[in-house]
């Protein structure tokens, strides 16, 4: 029976030989070493970007955060300023009424004086004019006196009449 | 050494599970088989005619001059003689399937149990002792299909790495989509848990040992042509695989490995044990990876030829129904043992070497 176990045959042992030894060099050269480096290099590009993305995330919050910051303090900012220009605006109208109150009461002081003074003038005139009248009346009276007695007795009533209606 | 790192995945465990009922079974089975078959022979010697299974099978897992095709029909290969006279080359075909005896330029050549290439003498009878100075080289059918899976091999990782060139830092694709799995699973569950950091200088070995066997042990399952030679399953291919396996690791074995060997942490008085239990540790170690892909593909051949002689042990081809049923199981399981037994070599392979490479601190 030819069977192999015991007498591996000398022929086969050195193909063997040389047939893995010269695959193990031409594959090592021409397609392990380009295949794990093409590998290698993948997975280092795959790994950077996958780094880089982390730390463009990292970059987004960082400058989400610093806007979210900025709009805050801008809002804050925002609302003092409407704050002050209210208060402003507040005492801005306060002043004008006091003002306004100050000015509108002088000017009511000065025209009631005014219409005092008008008065009082006017009166005078009417002081003057009665008086006047008064007089033009009784040297009227005086001279009808002197032309007739009875004439005169009577203009003296009508003119008291007169008078008295005035 | 931490073996924890196999067990890490569950996929891995399953498979050692598998691997380990597939070897059982396969290796039982095949005892089985012989031993029946053997008993039948013996029962039946007798009639020119006469089928005898044994040797059917044992000339199928058996090396050959010629690659034999259908019937009578056969591919003659190169006979290469290195002799104490000079070298002899003539094709297997002059020997007229060991019917002939060829006239050599030195010697006459005479094929004995068509595979042992005698020296015949003057009368006619073979002269063992002038045989003792021939040397047979031969390309023989194994020889053969190896050198096939060697030039696949090139051709097609050649083109895969062309691929990589081409399509550098893009997914890749096609023959190179389905390989880069494998060569990635080789890197980052063989080399690097077992070997550590120091894996790359190491990858082209363990690369090139996972698909040189991978590539003859599928090739040896195809029953036809370009298959069919039993290249892993024969003694003399596994021993070369486990000699460089021998040579590398004690290559690379650090001042660890070596005091691990020679002092190693028991008591002097136990040294005339221990040094030579850890010697013959550094021979058996590869000597296991010899014998265990050479067992597990031979077995698988002889069971499917085995269930194949059935139909023919019966005389009857209402056994070939269940015959068949048997040889295609036995085939896809052998499928899977094709890539478990490489994967087991090389992974062995990955582990020795991290032990000769392993730094204590």
């Amino acid at each position: 029976m030819s069977f192999d176990i015991g007498n591996p045959s000398i022929g086969l042992v050195f193909w063997t030989a040389v047939a893995f030894l010269l695959l193990l060099v031409l594959l090592r050269k021409f397609a392990w070493k380009p295949i794990m480096e093409a590998i290698g290099e993948r997975e280092k590009s795959i790994e950077d970007a996958l780094a880089s993305a982390e730390k463009a995330k990292d970059e987004m919050a960082r400058l989400t955060n610093e806007n979210e910051q900025l709009l805050k303090a801008a809002r804050a900012e925002r609302d003092i300023i409407l704050k002050e220009a209210k208060e402003l605006k507040d005492q801005i109208v306060a002043d004008a009424k006091v003002t306004a109150q100050t000015e509108g009461a002088k000017l009511i002081e000065q025209a009631r004086k005014e219409i005092d003074d008008q008065k009082k003038r006017a009166l005078a005139e009417v002081k003057n004019q009665v008086s006047s009248l008064s007089l033009e009346i009784a040297r009227k009276v005086l001279q009808k006196e002197f032309e007739d007695g009875q004439k005169q007795e009577a203009l003296v009533a009508d003119l008291l009449k007169d008078v008295k209606l005035n | 050494m931490d073996f924890r790192h196999f067990f890490d995945s569950k996929k891995i465990s399953f498979l050692a599970i598998f691997a380990v009922l597939a070897t059982f079974s396969v290796t039982n089975s095949a005892k089985a088989a012989v031993a029946d078959t053997a008993a039948s022979v013996s029962h039946e010697a007798h009639g020119e005619e006469e089928f005898e299974p044994t040797k059917m099978i044992m000339e199928h897992i058996s090396d050959a001059h010629d690659w034999h095709l259908w019937g009578h029909t056969s591919i003659p290969l190169p006979v290469i003689l290195y002799t104490d006279k000079g070298i002899e080359v003539f094709l297997s075909s002059e020997f007229h399937h060991g019917e002939h005896d060829y006239q050599g330029k030195y010697y006459t050549y005479r094929l004995v149990d068509k595979k042992k290439i005698r020296v015949v003498g003057a009368g006619g009878e073979v002269d063992e002792a002038a045989s003792q100075n021939v040397w047979d080289f031969s390309i023989t059918k194994n020889v053969a299909s190896m050198f096939l899976a060697v030039i696949l091999l090139l051709l097609i990782f050649t083109s895969v790495a062309g691929a990589y060139k081409k399509r550098e830092g893009k997914a890749p694709r096609g023959l190179q989509s389905f390989l880069e799995p494998i060569i990635l699973f080789v890197r980052d569950d063989i080399a690097r848990p077992n070997i550590g950091h120091k894996y790359a200088r190491f990858m082209p070995l363990l690369l090139t040992i996972f698909f040189f066997i991978w590539f003859n042990n599928l090739l040896g399952l195809i029953p036809i042509f370009p298959g069919a030679a039993n290249v892993t399953g024969n003694i003399a291919v596994t021993f070369v695989l486990a000699f460089i396996v021998l040579i590398v690791v004690n290559i690379n074995g650090n001042k660890y490995y070596w005091k691990h060997i020679l002092l190693p942490d028991v008591p002097w008085w136990l040294y005339p044990i221990m040094i030579p239990v850890e010697l013959v540790g550094v021979i058996s170690k590869p000597f296991a990876l010899m014998i265990r892909l050479f067992a597990n593909i031979t077995a698988g051949h002889i069971i499917i030829l085995s269930l194949i002689s059935l139909i023919f042990v019966f005389k009857s081809l209402a056994i070939a129904p269940v015959s068949l049923a048997f040889v295609l199981f036995m085939n896809v399981l052998e499928l899977l043992v094709a890539a478990l037994q490489a994967f087991i070599f090389t992974l062995l392979t990955a582990l020795f070497i991290g032990m000769a490479v392993e730094e204590h601190h």
